[in-house]
């Protein structure tokens, strides 16, 4: 390894120095969202020079492995990390018929005094509407349905696959990797096609004398499982066949020379080992199945509530930026919890390995 | 195996259950009838019509090209983000990019939407740039959420590739940008390829984040597509996923012989 060996100088001053800039682009980034723009503008070139100053001298050494650094970190720093500060920010504000259309956290008035006006008001309002909180709830319902059920579903396909012999298993791999290439949009789009009063289901169904009239499928919760399991199923198939891939075959002839039933070997030796598959595909499905706004959007009907609906709306139709943030951040804390719980575990797997 | 007919079934379901939905949007994208759900017989006017349809193809040429610009960014990105994670040993700020790296693959896109819009509103009062939203805030929003994609992707390739031929061009005097242009890179190609791709296809398929971040004049294709689709099914909507299907089967197709080759030479 080129970079490990390389020695770390460390001084103290550099530290402080380090811990100053960090201040400043604090201070930055608070001038950036609320003072005007020439005093944010002399601060952040301020901050970029003393940057560059940093890097260029903490690092002489090995500045070219911190140019290489740098880029990643800082593209992904601005427009993923930063972001959610803004986001923050502007959740503490008020609504406003302005350009942007949010009010400043401070003012001064004539005599120089700073009033403070940013509140938490916006979430209190959120949290105290049962329209918002039965939106977040009924969010993390129809995500947790559809990931039980998208396990349910992925879990013997993923098996299945582990143990097709070779050539097959690559061809069946492919098969479900396929359709996650294709448009999502248009994928969820031909589930309209399928469950519509006169669609292809109830179609059949009637052809084959099934029933005599029409299922409603569209417009129900029903439609938006089906369109988020539909969409996800690779999610959940992909990190369960990696695990289950790597099982020992030994162990489950054990546990039947034993004398337990393929029940009581599935039970006690393959889920227990799988678990990590289990626990990564089910995040990889809840999480962004509870922000999902095209599928309830398409699939769902009027009173189908989930909260990626609910901030669309709020954004585009009240156009209630700061309510609209004070919903994302909550939604951000509801699923920063089940991403650290899936983080620990791929870590885990890869020291495993 | 007493399991042994299960197991058969749930698989064949699970896999009509994936492909059911595109085949029947494939064969009515070549019905005569405008309802979509009956039959009435062969017919390409809806291809005929999608191709007069001048909002459809200003939208699909704008989401062409950010695809294509975003991709690219984000290769670069994500291949620099999974080279510094693999083979940097320890830095600082590593715990950070590695959390960057992971949690736009599942982060809700609408937060990702929202949140990168309000910083774009924010620049442009404070920096003056970027003015108005439009292209380039998609390119930039697209670049950022798929360069996860490609990181993971080169990352895994990364970690499978035998490091002893990057130590042996550094045992023979070669410098760190020199090993990784003239051995690294020409190893990771196929995996950089597939990322790219899978780049394109996430920017081409992305309708929550360009709703967002996208500006009068700038509608990209899953835009109108949405706007359409909202009002109900219409047939020409089913002639253009039939040529993205199409497209996207030639695309993996490629990608996968290429795949395959390389997985061959290196064993």
């Amino acid at each position: 390894m080129s970079g490990a060996e390389v020695p770390r100088r460390a001084g103290l001053p550099l530290r402080m120095l380090a811990v100053g800039l960090a201040g400043l682009g604090g201070a930055v980034a608070v001038s950036f969202l609320t003072l005007n723009p020439t005093s944010a503008l002399l601060l952040s070139a301020l901050f970029g020079a003393g940057l560059l100053y940093f890097l260029l001298s903490r690092f002489m050494g090995w500045s070219d492995r911190w140019m290489v650094i740098a880029v990643p970190l800082l593209w992904l720093g601005i427009f993923f990390l930063v972001p959610f500060f803004v986001l923050g920010r502007i959740s503490l504000s008020e609504t406003m018929i302005a350009r942007p259309p949010y009010s400043p956290l401070w003012e001064t008035d004539a005599q120089g005094n700073v009033e403070i006006i940013a509140s938490l008001q916006n979430y209190w309002f959120i949290l105290g509407d049962a329209l918002y909180r039965n939106a977040y709830l009924s969010s993390i319902k129809i995500a947790a349905i559809s990931t039980v059920f998208a396990l349910l579903l992925g879990y013997p396909i993923a098996y299945f696959i582990a143990r097709s012999p070779e050539p097959r298993r690559s061809f069946l791999l492919l098969l479900v990797v396929l359709p996650f290439w294709t448009s999502f949009l248009l994928r969820v789009y031909a589930w309209i096609g399928f469950l519509r009063r006169d669609g292809v289901i109830n179609n059949t169904l009637i052809w084959l004398g099934v029933i005599d009239e029409p299922l409603v499928m569209m417009q129900t919760d029903f439609a938006v499982y089906i369109g988020i399991v539909y969409t996800y199923l690779p999610f959940m198939i992909l990190p369960l066949y990696a695990n289950l891939v790597k099982l020992d075959g030994a162990l489950l002839e054990a546990a039947s020379d034993l004398g337990a039933t393929p029940m009581v070997t599935f039970f006690t030796v393959t889920l227990p080992l799988s678990l990590p598959g289990v626990i990564a595909g089910s995040m990889l499905v809840f999480i962004p199945a509870i922000g999902e706004y095209v599928i309830p959007a398409l699939l769902g009907g009027p009173d189908t509530l989930m909260i990626g609906r609910t901030l669309w709306d709020e954004f585009f139709s009240a156009r209630d930026w700061p309510v609209a943030s004070a919903v994302a951040i909550i939604m951000l804390i509801l699923v920063v919890i089940p991403m650290m719980w899936l983080q620990a575990v791929q870590n885990r797997q890869e020291e495993g390995q | 195996m007493r399991r042994g007919w299960f197991l058969p079934i749930v698989a064949t379901f699970g896999f009509c259950f994936l492909y059911a939905p595109i085949v029947s949007l494939v064969i009515f994208s070549f019905n005569e009838s405008r309802l979509v759900t009956v039959w009435g017989g062969f017919s390409t006017r809806w291809y005929g019509e999608l191709l007069a349809d001048g909002q459809m193809l200003a939208a699909a040429w704008i989401s062409l090209k950010v695809g294509v610009l975003a991709a690219s960014i984000a290769t670069v990105i994500g291949t620099l983000a999974a080279f510094v994670l693999t083979r940097f040993g320890k830095f600082r700020g590593k715990l950070l990019l590695t959390g960057m790296v992971t949690a736009p693959l599942v982060m809700p896109e609408v937060i990702i939407g929202l949140s990168l819009l309000l910083l774009f509103v924010a620049m442009e009062l404070v920096l003056g740039w970027p003015a108005g939203r439009g292209l380039t805030t998609v390119v930039i929003a697209h670049a950022t959420f798929t360069s996860a994609y490609v990181a993971v992707i080169a990352q895994s390739r990364l970690r499978d590739m035998d490091e002893s031929l990057e130590e042996a061009a550094r045992d023979l005097g070669a410098g760190p940008v020199r090993v990784f242009f003239d051995i690294t890179l020409p190893v990771i190609a196929p995996a950089l390829v597939s990322g790219w791709l899978l780049a394109f296809t996430l920017s081409l398929d992305d309708l929550v984040i360009a709703s967002f971040v996208s500006g009068p004049g700038a509608s990209t294709l899953p835009m109108v597509i949405f706007s359409k689709v909202r009002l109900g099914v219409s047939p020409d909507v089913n002639a253009l996923a039939t040529i993205i299907i199409v497209i996207v089967a030639v695309a993996v197709t490629i990608a996968g012989l290429l795949l395959m080759r390389q997985s061959k030479k290196t064993g």
